[in-house]
């Protein structure tokens, strides 16, 4: 599955379902972000139920505390 | 106008109007790392007013690499950060009004070093210091601008107090345990991404012009050669303890600042982060294996040595830091090894 995210076309695994699975893909389930799927600015409590179809264009920011 | 800024009041969103309000205005730096030279650096250049610049530690060999300010002979004097960043921002400029204060700045301390500052901005390695920053923006109406980085990746945001939603409102949990600078490394082009980020910000800000401010949530990754950003408008929650329509400022309040004890005998100092929650201390445990550490890891703490410190993380976030009992030291070795 192709997935445009944060600018970039990546193929991801057919495994991921979800937003959820993606962040944890990732590595970043356990981090603080917020998800950006076609626009629209996910809850945390949906990442588990939204699903990721083909061609979606996901924004992930992260944020974190280096200075 | 002096011919020194005449190249920015060509910059017709400047102008010589521009640069009379940039020459008023007073900035709050928090932090001289990376970020806060840089930004110190930008600002000053610019011709603001006053600057004050705050931070809690020394100059070492392992800054030189990013931290622009910066020479050999303030590693191997070890100069406090604030010292030596105000020595070398009047030799950029002398015009230039700078404060330099060597302090872990707590909420008391930043109230009293906040009248007359038009804007803050964030050069801190942790989020207990950004709250705070986050709470007194709201109660004193100053804008902030957050920026982080971390190996290649950077992130920044500006608060305008009244308008835009809060650091606060973004965020679902204040972020704890993630990658810092000295467990995952840093390029210095990230940390000069933040800090254009960070001073064009201030710019439109100094000489208010409004409308140009991003509202956008802004992140990259050099490395990865991704960008982006996000209209976090719509987040601006009602009930936001920091900007909502009742405010309680949780992060000036004692309860919420991170407690150290020296323990007494032992020469080591105890640190207890505001907010226990359960830590992940397989996390913890596989982020500082990637530095040449030995980590010891069971069900109840994490444990490394560096620097002749043995550190201790228990699930709570409680920390024990043996080999010192200079409190200031311990919070800024936590803060740079656990966030
Ligand atoms: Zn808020």
């Amino acid at each position: 599955m192709k997935l445009r995210i944060n600018g970039e076309w990546l193929t991801v695994p057919e495994t991921v379902d979800t937003i959820g699975e993606l962040l944890g893909h990732f590595q970043l389930d356990q981090r603080v972000v917020i998800v950006e799927q076609n626009e629209t600015i996910l809850e945390k409590e949906s990442r588990s139920d939204n699903k990721v179809q083909d061609g979606d264009s996901i924004e992930i920011v992260q944020f974190v505390g280096g200075g | 106008m002096n011919e020194r800024y005449s190249r920015q009041t060509l910059f017709s969103p400047i102008g010589e109007a521009g640069q009379k309000k940039i020459r008023e205005k007073h900035v709050l730096l928090l932090g001289a790392g990376a970020l806060g030279t840089g930004n110190a650096e930008a600002l000053v250049r610019a011709g603001i007013g006053r600057l004050t610049v705050i931070d809690r530690d020394y100059v070492e060999w392992s800054n030189l690499q990013r931290q622009q300010l910066y020479s050999e002979r303030d590693a191997e004097d070890r100069l406090p950060k604030a010292v030596a960043a105000k020595q070398r921002l009047l030799e950029v400029n002398s015009d230039v009004k700078v404060d330099a204060y060597v302090m872990d700045a707590t909420p008391s301390e930043m109230e009293r070093l906040l009248d007359g500052v038009d804007l803050m901005i964030d050069a801190t390695d942790n989020f207990d210091a950004r709250m705070m920053m986050n709470d007194l923006s709201q109660k004193y109406q100053i804008p902030w601008i957050y920026g982080a980085c971390v190996s290649s990746y950077g992130i920044c945001y500006t608060i305008l107090p009244g308008e835009t939603p809060c650091l606060n409102c973004l965020l679902d949990q204040v972020p704890r345990g993630g990658m810092t600078c000295d467990t995952a490394g840093i390029i210095s082009p990230a940390v000069q991404m933040v800090v254009a980020h960070q001073t064009v910000e201030a710019m439109k800000i100094l000489v208010e012009d409004w409308a140009a401010v991003s509202r956008k949530l802004v992140s990259f990754d050099l490395w990865q050669n991704q960008h982006t950003s996000i209209n976090v408008s719509r987040m601006k929650n009602e009930s936001c303890p920091s900007c909502g329509e009742n405010p309680s400022y949780p992060f000036l309040k004692y309860s919420h600042q991170m407690k150290t004890a020296v323990l007494c005998g032992r020469d080591s100092v105890q640190i207890r982060p505001p907010a226990s929650r359960e830590w992940s201390l397989e996390e913890v445990a596989r982020t500082l294996a990637q530095q040449e550490v030995k980590v010891e890891l069971n069900p109840y703490l994490v444990s490394f040595t560096t620097e002749n410190r043995r550190m201790v993380l228990f699930k709570d976030g409680r920390a024990l830091i043996h080999g010192t009992q200079d409190e200031t030291e311990a919070k800024t070795l936590y803060h740079r090894y656990f966030g």
